[in-house]
Formats: C-alpha cells, sequence, structure tokens
C-alpha cells in the first residue's frame, strides 16, 4: 500500500501500525486503527476523510502534540514515538509549523505579535512582516484576533506556522472557514512554502477538489487508510475547483 | 519587549479587576502584619529611648526615713551606677466643682540642677524655683483633663496640711506614664495627679528634712540587679525598708511592658491567621486563573515553548500580581503604623517618637504572597504539563454524566435548564466549587472571630463591672483600720449595703517566679466584691488558703495544693506560706483572694480592714460622697462607674483598639473572598454565557446560571465558616489577652449572624457587580477569539 516515492529523498515519516484508543473499558474510542505510511521529504500531502475519522490525531501523534497508543512514527532518523516530553518540545521548536483547525490565536496579541511568538524561538525564522505579507495581511498586522474575521484569522495562524520556515508543515482543516477566494490564496501559500523552503506540507480536509494540487492523496476512513493516490498530474491551488 | 511580555502586560489589564481585587486580599494580610509589627518596635524603641534620654531608674527603693548619708553607701554597692534620694508622698488635691478630692504623688526634685535620675520632660512653664516653696510642676495629663495651666493655683493637702500652690509647669515622666487612681487597673489621667517640688519644700511637707523615703539607683549590667536589690534591703533596713524592686515591678513600666507585650502577642498571633487566610485564598484563586489559561498553555507548548518558559511566563504573571499585592500592602502598612502611632503615643504619653520598622515583616510578607501565588500556579502548571500539548488545548473534556444517570433525569423534570446547569456545575466540578466553599468559608471565619473578640470585650467589661463588682462605691482608708470604721460607713444616711475588705500588698513567689501585687482579704461570703468559679458562681473564701486568679496562677505556674510565698510588704513584712486552695475565673487583673479573717491573723493584726465595697442609694449618693469626703480616714473613694468607663476607655485606645481596625480588615477579606469567587467563576464562564445569550436566554436566565452557582456555593459555605471561625476565634482571642485582661471567645447566634449576613451581603454586592459585566458584555468577541 506504501507508495514509491515521488520526488527524490528520503521519507520525512515513516509510521508502523500506528494505534490511538481514548478512553477506557466501554467508552473507548478507537481514533487509529494500525495506520502504516510513509511521508516522502518535500512533498505536499493531502490527508482526505470524513469528519471523525481520525485525520485531526494522526496529525496531532506525527506533529508531536500526541501521544500513541501503539505503533511507531519516525522522523527522518528519530523515533518520535520514543521521545521524552522535553525532546518533543525540541523536535515542534525546531521543525514543526501547524495550523489549527480552530486558528488557535492569542486573544491578548495582535496578529503581527503573534507571528513574532513563534519567530521568537525559531531557528532560522523570516520576519513577521514578511509572513504576513505572504497571506496578504500586511495590511492588518496590528490587529487583535477579535478584531479580524476567522478567514483572517485563519491567515494569521498560516503566517505563524509558516514564518518559523519549518521542516514540516501540519494543517488541519486550513480552509474549512474560508470563502473560495481566501481559501485559493491560502493553498496557494501552502504551495509556495513547501516549493520555496523545501518543506513537507501535510493538509487534512474533507473537501475533495483540494486533493488536485496534491503530489499524494490518502484517504482516511474510520481510522485506517484506505488508498494512497499519487497525482501525476497535479493543479495549482488557483485552478482548484472549489 | 518579547511578545511573551506584552501578553503579560495585556493580560494584567485585561484582569486589572480581577488582578486588583486578588492583590487587596494579599495586601490587607501584609498590611496588617507590617503595620502591627511597626508598631511594636517603633513603640518599644521609643520607650527605650525615653527611659533612657530621662534616666529611669532600674530599682526603687521605698523607705519609711533614711537619713540622707546612706545615698553614698548606696552608690558604693558593687554594679550601682548612680544613687539618688528623694522625698515622695501621697497627697489630696482639691479642686473646685469635684465631689470628692482626687489621689496625687508628690516627688521632689533636686533644688539645683536636674536628677541625675527620673528626669523630667518639661512640655510646658519653666523648671522649678527653689527660692519659692510654693511652686510646683503639675503632670501633664492630669493638667489636661481639668484644664490647669501654668499660671494657675492649686490646693493641696499634705502630710494633712492643705496649702495652695503655683503651677509653674506642667511635666511628663517615663516614671508616670501610667497613673490609676489607688485599687484600680484602668489608667485614668483625671484622677490621679503627680506634683514635682524641690526637695527642700516636700522635706518640710513630710518632715524629712535631711532624710529620703525612696531611693532611686541605676544598675551598670542587669545581671547585678539581683544582687544589688539584697544589698539596698539590707542598708535601708534598719530604716524601715519596704523592699526595694526592679523597675520590671514599677506599676507604671509594668502596665506600659503589659501593653506594649500585649500588643506584641497580638501582632504574632494575630496577623498570621489573617495573612495565612489571605494566602489561601490567593492560592485559591491563582490556581483557577491559570487553570483558566490550560487552552493558551497547550498552545505555546505546541509551538515548541519549554516547560520552564512557560512557567516563568506565569510565574511573572503571578509575581506581579503577588508581589504587587504585598509591595501595596507593605507601602499601607507603613503608613497605617504611622497613623497607628501617633494615636498610641498620646495613649503612651511618650513625648516624641522614634519610628522603626521590621524588616522580618516586608520579608514574610513577600515570602508568604509570593509563595503562596506560586504554589497556586505551580500546581496547576504541573497538571497542565503532564497533559500532550493536544489535550491541553482542547477544552477540558466533559466529565461522564452516566453516573448521575438516573438521580439527574427525575431531577431534570423538577428543575429548568437554567437551574439543571448550576447544578450540573456543582456537582461536575466538585474539586473547584469545594475550593470555592472553604475559601469563602476561611473569609467568613475571620469575620466570625473577629465579631465573637468585639464580644469578648464586652463580656470582659460586663462580668467584671457588674458580676463580679456589684458594688457602686469603693472606699480606701489611709491605713489598716479597726473594723469599728465599717460601722460608721453603714450608718451614713444613702448607704445600703458595706463590705469590708483588706487589701495588702505583697510579693507572690513560686521558686523563681514572682508576682508584687496584692492579697485580697474578703469576708466568707461576699455579696458586693467576689471570686467566682468558671460558671460565674461565688466562690466562698475558706480559711485554709489563697485562691488565685487563674492569670496569676499561669504567671507563677503554681496549682492548688502547692505552697504559694507571701512577702508582705506591709507593717512588719512577715513572709508566710499559705496553701493554694482554689483558682478564680477572673477576666481583668491579677487578684488573689483569702478570708478576711485568715488574712489578719496570718499578718497578727486582728479586725483590721483597709477599706470598704458600698452599694449606694441613688437618690443619695451625692450626700454620701460628701461625707466620705469629710472622713479623715478615708484616702480615696472611687466610683465603680468611673473605674469602668476607664476600663472602657483603656480598651479603646490601648491595644484593644486594634480590634476594630482588624474588624475592619476582616471584613475587606471576607468581601475580597467572596468578590473573586464571583469574577474568577464568571471569568471561567464568560464563554459559555456568552453561548447561551447567543442560542435566545435572556440576560437574566444567563446571570442566573452564574448567580445561582455562586449563591450555592455561599450558603454551603456560611456553615463551615461558623464552625471554622469557632476554632478561629480562640487563636485571636488569645492574641488579644494581655497580663492587663483576657479576653475570651463569645459565641451569640447573633455574632454568627451577623457574621453570614456579612457573606450574604457580600455575594450580593459581588453578584451585583459581577452581573453589571455580564450584561454588558460584548457577544461577538466572546464568542469570536477562541485561544
Ligand atoms: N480527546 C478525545 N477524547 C475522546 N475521544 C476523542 C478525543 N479526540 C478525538 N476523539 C474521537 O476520536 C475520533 C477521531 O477524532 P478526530 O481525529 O478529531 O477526527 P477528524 O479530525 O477526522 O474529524 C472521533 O470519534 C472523536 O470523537
Ligand atoms: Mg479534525
Amino acid at each position: 500500500m506504501v507508495a514509491e516515492p515521488h520526488k527524490e529523498g528520503a521519507a520525512a515519516f515513516r509510521i508502523n501500525g500506528l494505534t490511538k484508543v481514548y478512553g477506557e473499558g466501554q467508552a473507548a474510542v478507537h481514533a487509529l486503527r494500525g495506520v502504516d505510511l510513509a511521508i516522502p521529504a518535500g512533498e505536499l500531502v493531502v490527508l482526505l476523510g470524513p469528519s471523525g475519522s481520525g485525520k485531526s490525531t494522526l496529525l496531532n501523534i506525527i506533529g508531536g502534540l500526541d501521544r500513541a497508543t501503539d505503533g511507531q512514527v519516525h522522523f527522518q532518523d528519530q523515533e518520535l514515538t520514543a521521545l521524552s516530553d522535553a525532546q518533543l518540545t525540541r523536535y515542534r521548536r525546531d521543525h514543526v509549523g501547524f495550523v489549527f483547525q480552530f486558528y488557535n490565536l492569542m486573544p491578548s496579541l495582535t496578529a503581527h505579535e503573534n507571528v513574532e511568538l513563534v519567530t521568537e524561538i525559531a531557528r532560522n525564522p523570516m520576519a513577521p512582516d514578511e509572513a504576513l505579507a505572504l497571506v496578504g495581511l500586511h495590511a492588518r498586522t496590528d490587529h487583535f484576533p477579535a478584531q479580524l474575521s476567522g478567514g483572517e484569522q485563519q491567515r494569521v495562524a498560516i503566517a505563524r506556522a509558516v514564518a518559523k520556515q519549518p521542516t514540516v508543515l501540519f494543517c488541519d482543516e486550513p480552509t474549512g472557514a474560508l470563502d473560495s477566494t481566501t481559501g485559493r490564496a491560502v493553498l496557494k501559500v501552502l504551495k509556495d512554502v513547501n516549493e520555496r523552503l523545501g518543506a513537507t506540507v501535510l493538509i487534512v480536509t474533507h473537501a475533495a477538489a483540494t486533493a488536485a494540487m496534491a503530489d499524494r492523496v490518502i484517504h482516511f476512513a474510520d481510522g485506517a487508510i484506505r488508498e494512497v493516490v499519487v497525482n501525476e498530474t497535479k493543479l495549482a491551488p488557483e485552478d482548484i475547483e472549489w | 519587549m518579547s511578545p511573551l511580555d506584552r501578553k503579560l502586560l495585556r493580560d494584567l489589564w485585561r484582569i486589572k479587576g480581577q488582578a486588583v481585587a486578588i492583590a487587596a486580599v494579599i495586601g490587607v494580610g501584609v498590611l496588617m502584619l507590617v503595620m502591627m509589627t511597626g508598631l511594636v518596635t517603633s513603640l518599644d524603641e521609643t520607650r527605650r529611648a525615653y527611659y533612657e534620654r530621662y534616666r529611669l531608674a532600674d530599682i526603687f527603693a521605698p523607705v519609711t526615713r533614711a537619713p540622707d548619708r546612706l545615698i553614698a553607701e548606696l552608690a558604693a554597692i558593687p554594679g550601682v551606677s548612680a544613687a539618688e534620694g528623694r522625698v515622695t508622698g501621697s497627697a489630696l488635691i482639691d479642686l473646685p466643682g469635684l465631689d470628692l478630692p482626687l489621689q496625687a504623688r508628690a516627688v521632689s526634685l533636686p533644688d539645683f540642677g536636674a536628677p541625675q535620675l527620673n528626669d523630667v520632660y518639661l512640655s510646658a512653664g519653666r523648671r522649678l524655683d527653689s527660692d519659692r516653696s510654693d511652686e510646683i510642676l503639675l503632670l501633664q495629663g492630669f493638667a489636661k483633663a481639668h484644664d490647669l495651666l501654668p499660671g494657675d493655683t492649686l490646693s493641696a493637702t499634705m502630710n494633712g496640711a492643705r496649702r495652695t500652690f503655683r503651677i509653674v509647669g506642667l511635666a511628663q515622666s517615663p516614671e508616670f506614664l501610667y497613673t490609676t487612681a489607688p485599687g484600680e487597673l484602668a489608667p485614668d489621667d483625671s484622677r490621679f495627679g503627680v506634683i514635682w517640688m524641690s526637695r527642700t519644700a516636700l522635706a518640710a511637707a513630710y518632715d524629712m528634712d535631711g532624710a529620703f523615703n525612696q531611693a532611686l539607683l541605676s544598675v551598670g549590667r542587669s545581671g547585678e540587679q539581683a544582687a544589688v536589690l539584697d544589698a539596698v534591703d539590707r542598708i535601708l533596713d534598719p530604716h524601715g525598708g519596704l523592699g526595694a524592686y526592679g523597675l520590671e515591678d514599677h506599676e507604671s513600666n509594668r502596665f506600659v511592658s503589659e501593653e506594649i507585650s500585649g500588643l506584641r502577642a497580638m501582632s504574632s498571633g494575630v496577623p498570621p491567621i489573617f495573612l495565612g487566610v489571605a494566602a489561601f485564598l490567593l492560592y485559591i484563586v491563582v490556581s483557577r486563573m491559570v487553570q483558566a489559561e490550560r487552552g493558551q498553555i497547550g498552545l505555546m507548548k505546541a509551538f515548541g515553548y519549554t516547560n520552564v518558559e512557560v512557567g516563568a511566563h506565569y510565574f511573572k504573571l503571578i509575581l506581579a500580581i503577588a508581589a504587587g499585592g504585598a509591595l501595596a500592602g507593605c507601602l499601607a502598612g507603613i503608613a497605617a503604623g504611622r497613623a497607628l502611632i501617633g494615636v498610641y503615643l498620646e495613649f503612651f504619653k511618650f513625648p516624641f517618637l522614634v519610628f522603626q520598622l521590621d524588616p522580618e515583616a516586608f520579608v514574610i510578607g513577600f515570602g508568604v504572597s509570593v509563595l503562596a501565588a506560586s504554589a497556586g500556579g505551580l500546581i496547576v502548571l504541573r497538571g497542565v504539563f503532564a497533559l500532550t500539548p493536544a489535550t491541553a488545548m482542547r477544552p477540558p473534556t466533559p466529565p461522564d454524566y452516566s453516573r448521575a444517570g438516573r438521580i439527574g433525569r427525575s431531577l431534570n423534570r423538577l428543575l429548568d435548564q437554567p437551574s439543571r446547569m448550576v447544578l450540573r456545575r456543582l456537582t461536575r466540578q466538585p474539586g473547584r466549587m469545594a475550593g470555592a466553599v472553604i475559601g469563602i468559608a476561611a473569609g467568613m471565619a475571620l469575620s466570625v472571630g473577629m465579631i465573637s473578640i468585639l464580644s469578648g470585650f464586652d463580656r470582659t467589661l460586663a462580668l467584671t463591672f457588674t458580676v463580679i463588682d456589684r458594688s457602686d462605691v469603693t472606699v480606701t482608708f489611709t491605713e489598716a483600720m479597726s473594723e469599728k470604721t465599717i460601722l460608721e460607713l453603714q450608718r451614713m444616711p444613702g448607704v445600703i449595703e458595706v463590705e469590708p475588705v483588706r487589701i495588702v500588698p505583697a510579693v507572690l513567689r513560686n521558686g523563681l517566679k514572682t508576682y508584687r501585687g496584692a492579697i485580697n482579704g474578703l469576708v466568707t461570703e461576699p455579696r458586693l466584691n467576689r471570686a467566682v468559679d468558671q460558671d460565674v458562681v461565688t466562690i466562698p473564701m475558706r480559711q485554709e488558703g489563697v485562691i488565685l486568679a487563674t492569670a496569676l496562677a499561669n504567671i507563677l505556674d503554681i496549682a492548688p495544693g502547692e505552697m504559694l510565698t507571701v512577702e508582705v510588704r506591709e507593717g512588719r513584712q512577715p513572709v508566710l506560706d499559705i496553701p493554694v486552695i482554689g483558682m478564680a475565673e477572673t477576666l481583668l487583673g491579677s487578684p488573689a483572694y483569702m478570708e478576711l479573717g485568715a488574712l489578719n491573723r496570718a499578718l497578727r493584726e486582728p479586725n483590721r480592714v483597709s477599706g470598704a465595697y458600698l452599694r449606694v442609694d441613688a437618690a443619695h449618693s451625692e450626700s454620701v460622697y460628701r461625707q466620705l469626703k469629710d472622713m479623715p480616714t478615708v484616702a480615696g473613694v472611687s466610683l465603680k462607674a468611673d473605674a469602668r468607663d476607664a476600663f472602657q476607655k483603656l480598651m479603646d485606645t490601648g491595644a484593644g483598639a486594634m480590634r476594630y481596625i482588624m474588624a475592619a480588615i476582616a471584613a475587606i477579606i471576607t468581601f475580597g473572598v467572596v468578590y473573586n469567587t464571583a469574577r474568577i467563576a464568571y471569568a471561567e464562564r464568560a464563554r459559555d454565557l456568552a453561548s447561551l445569550r447567543v442560542i435566545g436566554f435572556t440576560k437574566g436566565e444567563v446571570a442566573f446560571v452564574l448567580l445561582g452557582e455562586l449563591a450555592a456555593v455561599t450558603l454551603v459555605a456560611l456553615p463551615l465558616g461558623a464552625l471554622l471561625g469557632y476554632y478561629l476565634s480562640f487563636g485571636i482571642a488569645a492574641g488579644f489577652s494581655s497580663d492587663l485582661y483576657q479576653i475570651p471567645a463569645v459565641f451569640t447566634p447573633e455574632s454568627y449572624g451577623a457574621a453570614a449576613l456579612a457573606v450574604i451581603a457580600a455575594a450580593v454586592a459581588s453578584g451585583w457587580l459581577v452581573k453589571r459585566d455580564i450584561d454588558r458584555a460584548d457577544l461577538i468577541t466572546a464568542l469570536k477569539t477562541r485561544e
């Protein structure tokens, strides 16, 4: 089921038998039921699946935000599932950019400062203004989250994630709350980051159309991978049907 | 500035109301500590400086009549650095317009120059001119109480001769900081005067030419005092020495010391209780505040901030509030301490002030505040750090309702939706609710404690002046008289009842513990002035021994069945060994009681009385006073009403005055707790409440969800607060009790009721303040932002 690497280079992630169970006994929820997957470095991967199928759970675990119940995740040569909390913190700090489904901005910081919060501790960040310009928000950098629309908040969240120039970028439903124009613009930014920085980008979505821009599409259902499709021809984000 | 520091400042600004409320609670706790310790160290230091500057003697040696040449002998005692003889005697001052003559002490000053020991501070007028034998200095407090000024005249009776004097100056002295009418405990400026006269003039009045009747000595090192006392007694004994005693037994110093040590005991006993309660509240409030930041903590962790970095950020926030509160408390404490010292200076009659702060109080205040807040923050942070960032960023998992299922369902039918929400929140987060309940209960406990102390003071007055002492007038004779004098009093028209008493000054000793006091000889079945037991039942006097006040027995560390050594300081000055046969409950002073006949037998002076308690027909009281004034054997008359007033004043201006300040602080803390609880609950639920508004709940219904919770928590806290307050009261009462008086913790339904009302009022006020915010809340903003 694991596809051949489409691009040159080793796998960014190798995932074996990954299992996640929330709760215990009768109330136990099997969010992941043994996932095996390799994600090649530098690819833009789209994870498609219905709500509740375990996409966010998978993203959280390989992003170092959550722990697996069973199985292994390797990032480059490191076994993430064996790292201590402090080592995981290091991993997130040095390599990972996140775009959360619910934006998760700090309400008491402006757009600019929300980006700064991440660039401050990053190894090789771009200037916060540059990141905000990338998402087309250069005019609203001094606004607080409460003064921004949902789409604008999401774009701040993306600027925040890309500003650190991450090795891997995880986006959980980045366009879920956006209209088609903004949505395309956001996808364009993600594509740029993938191409310009060579970052591996993993986008979770339930919007099937997004899949057209991916190097690789993972179809997910009920905590397991159903199918992995490698796109031979990709659409530019601008051309995606919404 | 780093974005985290900017977040810190904005967060502080956003929660400013809450932050100030939290800081205020810990701040008043610190204020009290700083104020009290500053007050005590300053008073202590001022007293020391005053004694030193005016060369107060270390040893006082009364003697019947000793020739002046003995002074050289006294000065030659090893360890003595200065010795001086002087003349002193009792006098009666007759002021126009007063029914009764006032008692006074006349004291000599050297004809030339200042005395070596016991100098006076001249607050008005000039010093004495030794050529003019009618010039006097008058004690300033007494002069002020009677509107006497330099230039006025004063008529006084000394040694039976009445003379008119000219007041040339008003003086204060460390020796007479405290003056009482004889036989009374509470100081009263207006009823006891001190007159200073030149040595020659006073010696003439008391027949002491070339002699002295009081020696003053100063001792180089305090370790030598005991040996010096012995040597002084040996030298003065042949001349009628009445027993030398040290400054610690000097009446005025003892009173001042006891007031200061009362304040010190209070300052080490009570503020820690307040600070402890405030610290506990700080802990609870901070932990809930940090708990509310859980999502943001998870987010920072998701970005790769380490535990140390996140911890440091919240530590700064906590520190800003706790240290800010502590700092404000320190500053306010210094200001309050200074203001209070002004009041106490007047009370203690210190002519100047040495203001000194106790740095320890700052360290403790800051330390406790920061520790309590950090502990509150740390415990929550540890918990959040134990979660994965993914979990921390999610709102806490809704708990399992299935357990509460059946009861829930049947209740559901009875309750409307908002009530169910209140109920669920109470049962769903028992830890958090328990914290709120305990917090409010602790705040209420302080109020219960302080109210019970306020009643305790009233109780002390009532027990002393209406239960123990049922007389109207106390008459003191010039010396021990024959019992026939009592008959004379009984025959007086207007006198309803007379009860004789013999009060004998004595040093009471048990091993190394001594107390300079008196033995009160009472009749077998006293009616007017009694000894009572714990249940306020009269203790009949028995022949076999002496009955001690519990407070006295504690000082002497003696129990019934043991032998008490009584060194009588009157007449032949026998030393008696008398068994202790019982304990009496007193709240005022430390008396020792004996049966009158047995006391007289022990002294081998049968049928003697030194005074009497009188019950007087109110309609004839003035005529009784007039007759008493004309009796040559009567040295003093004191009215119980005056004594009671003096005592009330003592408790309202001395260490006891603190109770009002502390009650105010208790009220502030109680309110602060309730208000903080309401605010925190609102902060935690602001989003939920906004959602309710959005889906169509009215402002009233939404407020009910929050205020219902507050009401429920408050109601549960009331009985717990009453219980905690009950135990706390004993600690506070012990802090307020001194050697001068004991304050019991008094519990009445009213005191609980008042404290409960205070808490309920605080809850209503807090609820109203929070309700205003709920009504004003911007729904869109509240819903839009999500951490
Ligand atoms: N913290 C949690 N506790 C219990 N169950 C959870 C938790 N998080 C997610 N789940 C459950 O795990 C399953 C997968 O959730 P998720 O990964 O969020 O799905 P998706 O992102 O694909 O919509 C769902 O059934 C969800 O209810
Ligand atoms: Mg999801």
